[in-house]
């Protein structure tokens, strides 16, 4: 049905282990800072690598705050706008197994790009109940906004061309952490 | 690999892997069932129109509801009070029908292979909700997420399907699912009911079909007293010949104390509710994919 994905070659390093976990270590720090403290706290993570990206954060927190923090997964395949557009939609399940209710929720993305994902992901999160504030972090943000979207808390900007794309590897995933800018090898 | 069909007519036409998917689907599905608000706008803007040539009530309800989750516009036809009663042909009806634009068609007939031709001569995906003792694919992918929640795994699990074997579209359904996912399936019922072999069950889950009282009308058996006798299935027998850890599942709607005692029906093997649950999730499962599907604005 759809054609190949055109293979991608790396073109540059953007971050390798130790910056990616001090990115991380720093927005832990900051979620702290701005909320006066852990309290009422949740973090939600988009899959896949959002979810990995919250659960390292939750574990910077209770490392630095004592406070073990929830981390629920969303899944927003059944919220996007460009259903019946991209194949087969694959629903993974969207597992928050705590109440959002009077909750800052704090959602967790690896890239943030256009800013439809996390339009489809504000929408979900509504759905399951009225969160207090709902704060957005991203590994990175590498702009082209299409909606009035814009990050809390920002591991590292990266300006990109829109060819170009940005690969977040995760030890969870990829046996690796690091984050890569790759390019069509056909132009 | 992802779904391409058009439409879902058979359990027979899938491989393991489009089971899976489906199975798949749904079970990342259910989590809706337990929200506040039972809503998402997957299918905003789709319609869905439910085509019932024949009484239902658990598959036409839970077609409604999964496609009302999904946000769809649901239409239920059922063919009395329709022109059916004042003689339009089937598929006259449904080529109106199609002609409102419809994205999915759920049809249920009492014709084998009605389906087949509607999914032929409209443009809008088909679901066959049943048709005749053909097949009835969406009853068998509920009954296949039941057993892989209730059992873990396929592979290896040993099914009996006892009772109206030859008049049961969803036992020729479940047939072909279980065997295509590694499972082993055995059929029991009275020989004019049956293909000709009987087995000593050793069962992990057995599927009790309902006696078809409406399709008993050529002596098929001596009497409903004589095959509850025979082939119903009561405490006793589970005790004395079931595994401790059987299912007992059944596609409704029950014939109390013909094929199963209330005591069976309401007792702790029994799953029939739960396969009731998952069917909302399976149908919410097969709309999504089939409505989702790449370009699937049934044009």
């Amino acid at each position: 049905m759809s054609s190949p994905a055109p293979r991608h070659r790396e073109k540059a390093q953007v971050l390798d282990e130790t910056a990616l976990d001090r990115a991380l270590t720093r927005i832990a720090h900051e979620i702290l800072e701005k909320n006066g403290g852990a309290k009422d706290l949740a973090f939600v993570g988009l899959r896949t690598r959002g979810v990995s990206l919250a659960h390292r954060l939750a574990a910077k927190i209770a490392h630095i705050d004592g406070t073990t923090l929830p981390v629920g997964t969303l899944d927003i395949t059944l919220y996007r706008d460009d259903l019946g557009m991209r194949g087969t939609p694959v629903i993974r399940g969207t597992d928050i197994p705590f109440s959002i209710k009077d909750k800052t929720v704090i959602l967790v993305d690896d890239v943030l790009f256009t800013g439809r994902t996390i339009r489809a992901a504000l929408d979900a999160i509504i759905d399951l109940g009225r969160p207090t504030a709902i704060q957005l972090a991203c590994l990175i943000d590498r702009g082209h906004r299409e909606l009035p979207i814009r990050p809390d808390y920002v591991g590292k900007n990266l300006p990109t061309s829109r060819r170009e794309s940005v690969a977040v590897r995760l030890r969870e995933h990829d046996g690796e952490d690091r984050v890569v800018i790759e390019e069509p090898e056909e132009a | 690999m992802g779904w391409t069909r058009k439409d879902l007519l058979s359990m027979r036409e899938l491989d393991a892997s489009e089971i899976t998917l489906m199975v798949d689907t749904a079970a990342s599905l259910q989590e809706i069932a337990s929200r506040d608000i039972k809503k998402v706008p997957a299918l905003r803007g789709k319609t869905v129109v439910n085509l019932f040539y024949e009484a239902s009530t658990r598959t036409r309800t839970s077609f409604e509801i999964a496609g009302k989750w999904l946000s769809a516009d649901v239409v239920n036809f059922s063919s009395s009070g329709s022109s059916s009663s004042k003689g339009e042909s089937f598929i006259d009806t449904a080529k109106n029908i199609a002609a409102m634009s419809p994205d999915v068609v759920v049809v249920r007939h009492s014709s084998a292979g009605a389906a087949d031709l509607l999914a032929r001569e409209l443009p809008c995906s088909i679901v066959n909700a049943g048709d005749g003792a053909h097949e009835h694919p969406t009853q068998a992918l509920l009954d296949l997420l039941t057993i892989r929640e209730k059992k873990g795994h396929f592979e290896g699990l040993h099914v009996a399907i006892v009772g109206d074997i030859a008049h049961s579209r969803v036992a020729r359904s479940d047939i072909h699912g279980m065997r295509k996912l590694g499972m082993t399936v055995t059929v029991a019922g009275p020989p004019t009911l049956i293909p000709p072999f009987v087995q000593e069950l050793g069962a992990k889950v057995i599927m009790m079909l309902r006696l078809q009282q409406e399709r008993m009308s050529a002596g098929l058996i001596p009497s409903t007293r004589e095959y509850a006798r025979f082939w119903g299935l009561t405490l006793d027998k589970l005790a004395r010949h079931a595994r401790p850890d059987v299912l007992i599942m059944h596609p409704g709607p029950v014939n109390r104390g013909i094929e199963l005692s209330p005591e069976v029906a309401d007792g702790p093997y029994s799953v029939i509710l739960d396969q009731v649950s998952r069917g909302v999730a399976v149908r919410m499962g097969v709309l999504l994919l089939l409505a989702g599907r790449k370009g699937g604005d049934g044009a």
